[in-house]
């Protein structure tokens, strides 16, 4: 029996997308047969983020409403043969899939997958009751910011209150040399304020935004500081005990450089 | 080496610690946040404590202030009325 994890956040933009990708990417590649669901419809964005956007002929909503069969709908990534989307609805609105469609569905994805990973909107109405209502496991994303940390609160309150015991922490974005010098909140400060447990953190990595834009995961890409967070995340999901890290990019000569000259 | 350099440049520019900030207002707003009193609710004691008052004192009813306060882990109701006088008790004849 699979197991199914939602990553959510309250905030919008804050990564959910690109930690569904890249968390789904990585346990593909350890093995595992991996669903990954786009719940946030109306706005889908993890078929382009996985490079699958021409490979969709059904939806989510196609399969809730009868037109298709799950299997129909699913994609399979070539590239990483045990790693399926089910994408969204482009089209229609959060009410088209109601919480008990969302069960029914991830019930018969079980079966088949070792994990299910759905991709939630941000917000906290339909579409995140959507999403959280399956899991076995919540993910929240936040980046070091007082709006997202605050947003994170909110959600972690109602997930507690929807009696989902097991959610934890992703910081995303984290700017090592800005925590440094005391100009963003630390891992530790987000974690005092949320008192979540961690799962991991992501350095902000301009590797990301290439990759979106080629639509090809990090998990591939050694040098890449955030493909590696995500790939300790996977080996964390799947129980092995790794020692969190926080990866950076080693600055090259001519960065050095021109930072020792550039007093901004 | 580098460590000179940071501080130097500290000197001459205006950053660092602004997270200190980030961190109290952080602290602040989730206590509003997560003491769950809706507005109403608030505005319903706003109004009993007002006529449990205005038994005893007159008061500005205009001027009555009601706020959540926290400091680190505990929070305050804090009301602010002001006292236009003492009513003076009339003995009924
Ligand atoms: N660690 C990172 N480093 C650099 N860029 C990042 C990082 N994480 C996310 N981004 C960028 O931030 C943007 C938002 O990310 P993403 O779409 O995953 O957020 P989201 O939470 O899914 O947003 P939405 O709430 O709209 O669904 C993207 O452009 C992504 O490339
Ligand atoms: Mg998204």
């Amino acid at each position: 029996m699979g197991k199914v994890i939602v990553v959510t956040s309250g905030k919008g933009g804050v990564g959910k997308t690109t930690a569904v990708a890249n968390i789904g990417t990585a346990l593909a590649s350890l093995d595992q047969k991996v669903a990954l669901v786009d719940a946030d419809i109306g706005l889908r964005n993890l078929d382009v983020v996985l490079g699958l956007e021409n490979r969709i002929v059904y939806d989510i909503v196609d399969v809730v409403e009868g037109r298709a069969k799950l299997k129909q709908a699913l994609i399979k990534d070539k590239r990483f043969p045990s790693l399926y989307l089910l994408p969204a609805a482009q089209t229609r609105d959060k009410e088209a899939v109601s919480p008990e469609d969302m069960i029914g569905l991830c019930n018969k994805l079980r079966e088949e997958f070792d994990f299910i990973i759905i991709d939630s909107p941000a917000g906290i109405e339909r579409g995140f009751k959507n999403a959280v209502t399956p899991a076995d496991m919540a993910i929240i994303v936040t980046t070091p910011e007082v709006s997202a940390v605050r947003d994170a609160d909110r959600v972690i309150g109602l997930l507690e209150a929807m009696e989902k015991e097991d959610s934890k922490l992703i910081v995303n974005r984290v700017r090592s040399k800005l925590v440094d010098r005391g100009d963003m909140l630390s891992v530790d400060d987000v974690l005092e304020i949320l008192s979540i447990e961690l799962i991991g953190v992501i350095p902000e990595d301009e590797h990301i935004i290439i990759s979106t834009n080629r639509g090809e995961p990090l998990v591939n890409n050694n040098t890449a500081p955030a493909g590696k967070s995500f790939m300790d995340i996977a080996r964390r999901i799947l129980g092995e005990d790794v020692p969190m890290n926080i990866y950076t990019d080693k600055d090259d000569l001519f960065t050095k450089f021109r930072r020792l000259f550039k007093w901004r | 080496m580098s460590v000179i350099i940071d501080a130097i440049k500290r000197l001459f520019t205006h950053e660092g610690g602004s997270k200190e900030i980030a961190k109290e207002r952080l602290k602040l707003v989730l206590i509003h946040d997560r003491t769950s009193i809706s507005s109403e609710i608030m505005e319903q004691i706003k109004e009993e404590i007002i006529q449990v008052i205005s038994k005893h004192l007159e008061i500005d009813k205009d001027g009555v202030e009601f706020s959540l306060e926290g400091e680190e882990n505990s929070v305050a109701l804090v009301a602010n009325i002001p006292i236009k006088g003492l009513r003076r008790h009339k003995k009924k004849s």
